[in-house]
């Protein structure tokens, strides 16, 4: 949620992390459209450079603007260790047309998330945030009625509950209850040894990626590979897509819901493979 | 594993999707560092010697997530600029809709 406060304040203020000249004859400043409007959507930055570059740093990958560095909201080098990471940002910053969206921004969300780390949480309160989310986890959480639901909450959740319970060897469970399911304490172990095998920027990825789905064995799912984003999110909005199904689609929220939660948990889940990766190439001779 | 598809549609979709990222129509799609990227990874992970190869299907599960993200950005703005872009309307549109006009004050409002 703050990811998106800070996005709001970014695009409504000039972002002082942009090494930049003041602004010149671009006519960068707001014009009011119409005459007198009450409210005008908040004046967003237009694009100012012509090409996106990548080089390499000590610290790792960086974004170029034309000739200036990409920095992050606390005015620190924007740095990522991975190439690919860098040259999907830059793509982000490139795929921008007259003005900035920030909103449609992810990855260098998510990136000056991890660099800045805002909210200042070491790795322990991050797993422990992102496991704290197994105890109210969408896919636990069950309902009696309508019949129709329940019998479809079971037929997809519980396929991907019991994959879980059975790659990490844990007791999980569901309920109807509106206490949630009662997570035996030996599974929040088991979770959180396992996200200690993350690097920190990896772990800053999880725990979008759970809080935006709303549940931590999506994200798991998600993390090793067992189900695709689309999946994933269909399974998040199961309850949606029943209402959806029964009462029709609203286009300017159900869809922009879902392209927008798509964008995220595709996002998220990007990040973390790219943060967690290491490629080798081997070269076999061939024998003959 | 989940259910990806055939890897050469994911391959030419993200090669459509790429080619309207970009946001200045100047450069052909070609040039881009992202275009060249993915086409060496796919390249790399053609030839392999084993029958299940772990790392192709890591490169195309990673190649259909990149794809479903390029898809779902560009859809989300899309629907953004449409129906959340326009801001409020003005008075005289909001007395327009109901077929009023406002009055004239030449003196200003009293």
């Amino acid at each position: 949620m703050w990811c998106g406060c800070r996005r709001l304040l970014q695009s409504r203020s000039p972002p002082a992390w942009l090494s930049r000249p003041p602004p010149a004859a671009g006519g960068s400043s707001p014009v009011r459209p119409g005459g007198g409007r009450a409210y005008a959507p908040p004046a967003e930055r237009k694009r100012f450079y012509q090409n996106v570059s990548i080089s390499q740093g000590e610290g790792g990958f960086e974004i170029n603007l034309d000739h200036r560095k990409l920095k992050t909201p606390q005015a620190k080098l924007f740095t990522v260790p991975s190439e690919a990471l860098a040259i999907a940002v830059a793509t982000e910053w490139d795929s921008q047309k007259d003005t900035i969206k920030f909103y449609t921004m992810h990855l260098t969300t998510l990136c000056n998330t991890a660099l800045d780390n805002p909210t200042q949480r070491n790795k322990m309160q991050l797993i422990r945030a992102a496991v704290k989310f197994l105890e109210t986890d969408t896919v636990c959480y069950r309902v009696e009625e309508p019949a129709a639901l329940a019998e479809l909450q079971k037929n997809e959740w519980d396929p991907i509950v019991a994959w879980a319970e059975k790659r990490y060897n844990v007791a999980i469970g569901s309920s109807t209850s509106i206490l949630g399911p009662n997570i035996p304490a030996s599974t929040k172990e088991t979770f959180v040894s396992h996200l200690a095998s993350y690097n920190m920027w990896a772990l800053q990825g999880i725990e979008y990626v759970i809080t935006q789905l709303k549940s931590l064995i999506l994200s798991m799912g998600l993390i090793d590979r067992h189900i695709t984003v689309e999946k994933a999110v269909l399974l998040s909005r199961l309850e949606e897509e029943y209402q959806i199904q029964r009462w029709g689609s609203v286009e300017w929220a159900h869809d922009y819901d879902l392209c927008e939660l798509r964008a995220r948990a595709a996002a998220g889940t990007l990040f973390v493979h790219l943060c967690s990766e290491s490629s080798t190439v081997k070269h076999k001779l061939l024998q003959d | 594993m989940a259910a990806l598809g055939c890897p050469l549609r994911t391959l030419r979709g993200l090669l459509r999707e790429l080619r309207r990222a970009s946001g200045r129509a100047g450069r052909p799609s070609r040039d881009t560092p992202a275009y060249r990227h993915i086409v060496a990874a796919f390249r790399a992970h053609r030839v392999t010697s084993e029958k299940l190869c772990r790392a192709q299907q890591e490169l195309h599960f990673q190649a259909a997530t990149y794809l479903c993200l390029l898809r779902s950005v560009r859809e989300h703005a899309a629907l953004h600029q449409e129906y959340h872009g326009k801001g409020e309307r003005s008075p005289e549109e909001v007395a327009g809709l109901v077929g009023f006009r406002l009055p004239q004050q030449p003196g200003g409002k009293g």
